[in-house]
């Protein structure tokens, strides 16, 4: 049995849970799947689980497991390992995910592989397991061999998509009350402070200007943030940009900043350090505007227009005007 | 306050990851080398939460006797103290990495230890972790905010739709995002400083890994040059049309 680590949130099932369910079906080869969710709403979420496969679903029931504690999760874990003996444990590479299964991995001095894209032929149950994880946020792999009679993978997110499965019912729903020991409980979220949510968010914009360097000033991201109005798009940068202090860190496209999938990345100034690509490569489409035609960006991009940013990205604004009044 | 930061070197990778021949390492012959940008932040919040409660900051590194001029480096934003755990340059794992910090450390009384969140290459979200279990801590991973008041650490994790706080008594471990503060740049003076201030030098023994690295892998990348829609601001026509085509425009 391969056991799945399930974060959900409202009652549904957090869509990187499903990827990493997807690739404990393939670790599993034919052995069953089962799952593990914690805290408010997990039978909710548990009842979706059937439609990917998971056949028996360990919810954890405690009040005290309603807001998030690193510790917490890790013992419903360790007492889902010692009482169903799985062969491997996946979570989703998502923030908790991967704090979750390093809390895991400390506590039974197991390695932890982090943000896998694949694992190799032999399948659980040896005593090692060869597998495919991200290095430099992607932008490098590394075929890994992870020594350890239970694995504990998290699965880096978008490297695998979800997979229904036909003709599956809900999973067998096995509640247990986990002996939490007040050291699990040291470290928990003690209060949550709602955001002011403020224009179109970076992370779900459907069109993406972002500057680099070559935009040469704070001031510089005035003609991006017009560009951008007319297309109701999201301002980016690069980190050299925010190192400057001309944009805030929110607004960083890359390995440390976020990322990205827009239909379009319009990466203007941007020389395509593979820091930056790491946050910009899930954009459909790139557009690179450069005075350089040798920048790396134009290795990432699908479509350039060579020269000064300071002209064209003017130029781009009072087209799109007068094209919309035509 | 005592605060240790442990930071990372790595190459600046720039626009291409070039391997060596034998796939086991970046080839890194005529790249620079710098550390993490999250273990940059870490150093200067280290750094500004001495200056606002006194104390001392020590930076340590794991790595080759290189790995000197990046805690000199951190030394020069205004740490004080600097400690290598010299390797041969082979890469440890994540828990050696941590068994070797914790030895190194475990009979000084730090109040703070401060961790990136993950390195930039192994990128590995674990080492902080291990190294808080083994000395008993509580650890808050992923911070962009941290403030100390009352020896108490109130952290500062984004999630969807805003912040959670977590509050833990100190001593603590605490893991920090790029973004939790802007870096200062060193002074000159602050440089010359920092050769000055102590290094201790500890060779630690690897052991044998349990998270093994058998090569490194180039993935297939896009694989095309862009396509080149004009020069100057005369490409803007030919721009709108493909914002067209693609339904953004």
């Amino acid at each position: 049995m391969v056991l799945v680590v399930v974060e959900h949130a409202g009652g549904l099932v957090d869509e990187l849970s499903l990827q990493a369910i997807a690739f404990a079906r393939e670790l599993a080869a034919g052995e069953p799947l089962d799952a593990l969710l914690v805290g408010a709403g997990a039978r909710d979420a548990a009842a979706q689980l059937g439609a990917h496969g998971v056949a028996t679903a360990h919810v954890a029931e405690d009040e005290r497991l309603d807001a998030f504690a690193p510790g917490a999760w890790a013992r419903c874990v360790t007492e889902v390992v010692d009482r169903a003996r799985p062969s491997a444990v996946v979570a989703a590479g998502s923030n908790r995910g991967n704090e979750v299964l390093a809390h895991v991995a400390t506590r039974l001095d197991l390695p932890f592989a982090a943000n896998c894209t694949a694992v190799g032929g032999d399948g659980a149950g040896g005593s090692s397991l060869d597998v495919t994880r991200m290095r430099w946020g992607g932008s490098l792999l590394e075929e890994a061999r992870v020594h350890a009679s239970l694995p504990l993978l998290s699965v880096a997110p978008y490297a695998v998509a979800a997979a229904p499965v036909n003709g599956a019912g809900a999973p067998a729903v096995e509640p247990f009350a986990p002996a939490l020991e007040p050291a699990d409980l040291a470290v928990q979220v003690a209060e949550h402070v709602e955001a002011v949510q403020s224009g179109v968010s970076l992370a779900e914009a459907k069109v993406v200007v972002s500057g680099g360097r070559g935009v040469g000033s704070a001031d510089g991201f005035g003609m991006l943030e017009e560009l951008a109005g007319l297309l109701d798009a999201a301002v980016g940068c690069s980190r050299v940009v925010t190192s400057a202090g001309w944009r805030p860190h929110t607004d960083q496209v890359g390995q440390t900043g976020t990322k990205v999938s827009p239909d379009l990345y319009i990466a203007c100034g941007i020389s395509g350090a593979t820091q930056h690509i790491a946050g910009c490569k899930g954009a459909k489409k790139i557009l690179a505007i450069n005075s350089d035609v040798e920048a790396p960006i134009l290795n990432n991009a699908d479509y350039a227009v060579i020269g000064d940013l300071t002209e064209i990205v003017p130029a781009i604004t009072a087209e799109l005007r007068k094209a919309r009044s035509t | 306050m005592k605060v240790l930061v442990c930071v990372k070197r790595v190459p600046l990778t720039g626009g291409k990851m070039v391997l060596t021949e034998d796939e086991q390492a970046l080839e890194t012959r005529h790249l620079g080398f710098t550390i993490s940008p999250h273990e940059e932040c870490g150093v200067e919040e280290a750094v500004r939460i001495v200056e606002q409660h006194g104390g001392e900051t020590t930076v340590l590194a794991l790595g080759p006797p290189e790995a000197e001029e990046q805690i000199r480096d951190c030394m020069a934003i205004g740490a004080d103290r600097g400690i290598l755990l010299v390797t041969d340059g082979e890469e440890w794992d994540p828990q050696a990495t941590a068994g070797a910090i914790v030895a190194a450390i475990a009979d000084d009384d730090y109040d703070l230890i401060v961790f990136g969140n993950e390195s930039a290459d192994a990128g590995n979200y674990q080492v902080g972790i291990r190294v808080a279990h083994a000395l008993g801590r509580p650890v808050v991973t992923g911070l962009k905010g941290l403030s100390i008041e009352d020896r108490r650490a109130r952290c500062e994790q984004e999630v969807p739709g805003g912040r959670d706080v977590y509050v833990v008594p100190l001593p603590a471990v605490v893991t920090v995002l790029e973004g939790i503060n802007l870096p200062r740049y060193p002074s000159v003076p602050a440089k010359l400083r920092a050769r000055r201030k102590p290094v201790e030098q500890v060779t630690p023994q690897r052991p044998e890994p349990r998270l093994e690295r058998l090569r490194l892998v180039v993935p297939a990348g896009h694989g095309k040059r862009a396509e080149i829609l004009g020069e100057g601001p005369d490409a803007a026509p030919a721009v709108v049309d493909v914002m067209r085509e693609l339904g953004v425009a």
